[in-house]
């Protein structure tokens, strides 16, 4: 359970106070992974940096299962440290030590026995998909192979929580789902909470259970991010979701636009899914049940969030007005949200 | 006499060459050490306290520092002639080898100094942050991440300070320490011996071209930057 109680965090520049974090009050319970997504300069980097006492808030404190990180210095601070893992942007591995020497690392910090190390440092290597690539430098590997072994470092001295700070941000789309589907595995293996800093809607939709929306040093707003996807409330997280469910939003519109004067007979429908009723086959259960209906799909986007699916999907359903109406109601007792967006 | 000539090589005593090389060797190397270890400690203790927020940590920054750039800005021939007090007190004499020895530190120490602090300085400030978050050290920041981390920064500025103490011994041999700057200058220059002012060069370059190549190749080896 981590907790922060009103934090504030005011750092003094030549230009006059600048507040970093404003008034944050969060709670992130034990074995979830909690987004924290803002744009660059939102504060979230900052917030997280005062989770492992490399920054001190200002005012307000912070609990980590129940210690006070805020009350803790020297090496209390820093056997607590031991215990909070934490993965980076440009993964800062030591291009002088090799895979598994860079895993060793924190195990050296904490004092663990040459034996002991090397056991366990091994058994991370496999965990992460390294295997094989233990005596390699940094500098031979990949950027998703390098975020492999800052995933393994983080994980070597059994930490209570993980810190990942934009940990996907420097990698491609497909290895930032490897990293992210790696995080997600070792969530669910070890029941680690996971705190996930980052300005892309993709991976926290991927991945995280909460998300707290960061802007100008604030939390405006947050919740599962089932809820925060399907209803977002404030306009930058309008944003941010509208860059991640639809990112073709405006093809759609002038596309549905087209149809309408192409096809004026047709009445076009917009089915958005949130939840299980996407795992049905709705659509090929209209079809069966009102065979002269003709359907076209035109524009469709469905992802997979760890509540359910979310998305949308627009149709173009022809046929007499019988079987037209009675398709619809198909659809509304589906329960999936139908919206008709145009009927001659 | 063979009056001019560079190369009357039977007018070289073999013996005395191969002694006041030996002598060049062995200042160069003691006193590369001793430089080493001063330079890495006064490095250190300027990357360290170059950030700092503290008024005496300021303070002594900067009094270390303005003592570094002081000893660097002398010419060595004047440092050398400045230290004679302090030369003989701490080796008991002003000649020979040893005597060389203070002179050379003092010089060289600070000049590499700064090419450690250099060093330390282009570490990416994300790697020494990492290890922070793990809990390490200051101390173990300093053995586990700012020393092998810079490691070719600091084994080639060795190298460079190693070549700038040849060069070094040889004015300090001029005026009575010894090595093959002194035997240049006794034997060849005042009794007007070409030949040997032209062995001793090319054994000194020799010299030099073979710390050289030794410290090219360690730095190949411990660079695991580029591969």
């Amino acid at each position: 359970m981590i907790e922060f109680k009103n934090v504030t965090k005011t750092f003094t520049t030549k230009d006059g106070d600048l507040t970093a974090v404003s008034d944050v009050n969060l709670n992130i319970d034990d074995g979830e992974i909690y987004g924290i997504v803002g744009y660059s300069g939102a504060g979230k980097s900052t917030l997280t940096r005062m989770l492992n006492g490399l920054e001190t808030p200002t005012s307000g404190e912070i609990d980590i299962n129940g210690d006070k990180i805020t009350a803790l210095s020297g090496s209390e601070l820093r056997k607590k440290r031991q215990k909070i893992g934490m993965i980076f942007q440009h993964f800062n591995l030591l291009w002088s030590r090799t895979v598994i020497q860079n895993i060793m690392f924190p195990l050296e910090v904490a004092g663990v026995s040459r034996k002991e190390r090397q056991e366990k440092a091994q058994h991370l290597v496999d965990l992460v998909g390294l295997t094989g690539r233990e005596h390699s430098y940094p500098s031979e590997l990949s950027g998703g192979q390098k975020q492999r072994v800052g995933v393994a470092r983080a994980l070597a001295n059994d930490p209570e929580i993980l810190i990942s700070d934009e940990a996907t941000s420097a990698l491609d789309p497909q290895t930032t789902d490897e990293v992210l589907d790696l995080l997600l595995q070792i969530n669910k293996k070890m029941n680690l909470s996971i705190v996930l800093i980052t300005h892309e809607m993709h991976a926290i939709r991927k991945i995280c259970d909460h998300v707290a929306v960061m802007d100008d040093g604030r939390v405006v707003e947050q919740g599962t991010v089932f809820n925060v996807f399907r209803n977002p409330k404030q306009e930058i997280t309008k944003r941010f979701v509208s860059e991640e469910v639809d990112p073709a939003l405006t093809d759609t519109n002038s596309i549905v636009e087209d149809l309408i004067k192409s096809y004026p007979d047709g009445t076009i429908v917009q089915l958005v899914f949130h939840g299980d009723q996407a795992k049905l086959p709705i659509v090929s259960e209209m079809i069966h049940q009102f065979p002269k209906v003709q359907v076209s799909i035109i524009e469709g986007s469905i992802h997979q969030t760890q509540e359910g699916s979310i998305g949308s999907l627009y149709l173009q359903i022809t046929g007499d007005k019988e079987s037209l109406d009675g398709a619809l109601n198909l659809l509304k007792k589906m329960r999936v949200e139908t919206e008709v967006i145009h009927r001659d | 006499m063979t009056n001019g000539s560079y190369f009357a090589f039977k007018t070289v005593d073999w013996a005395n060459m191969g002694g006041a090389t030996w002598e060049t060797v062995w200042m160069t190397v003691v006193s590369m050490i001793v430089v080493a270890i001063l330079g890495v400690l006064l490095g250190l203790l300027l990357f360290e306290t170059t950030a700092s927020e503290n008024v005496w940590v300021k303070l002594l920054n900067g009094v270390v520092s303005f003592l570094v750039n002081v000893f660097r800005s002398i010419p060595f021939i004047i440092l050398i002639m400045l230290l004679l007090p302090i030369t003989k007190n701490l080796v008991g004499t002003i000649i020979g080898p040893s005597a060389a020895l203070p002179s050379l530190i003092v010089s060289a120490a600070p000049f590499y100094a700064r090419m450690v602090e250099l060093a330390f300085h282009e570490i990416d400030r994300g790697v020494i942050e990492a290890a922070e978050a793990m809990g390490a050290s200051s101390w173990q920041i300093v053995y586990k991440v700012l020393l092998p981390e810079s490691m070719p920064a600091l084994v080639s500025g060795a190298t460079v300070t190693t070549i700038s103490l040849i060069g070094y011994t040889a004015m300090a041999g001029a005026i009575g320490a010894g090595g093959l700057g002194n035997l240049a200058y006794i034997d060849g220059f005042q009794a007007n011996n070409n030949t040997i002012v032209l062995v001793a060069t090319v054994i000194i370059v020799v010299i030099v071209f073979a710390f050289q190549f030794i410290g090219d190749f360690l730095v190949r080896r411990i660079d695991k930057r580029t591969l």
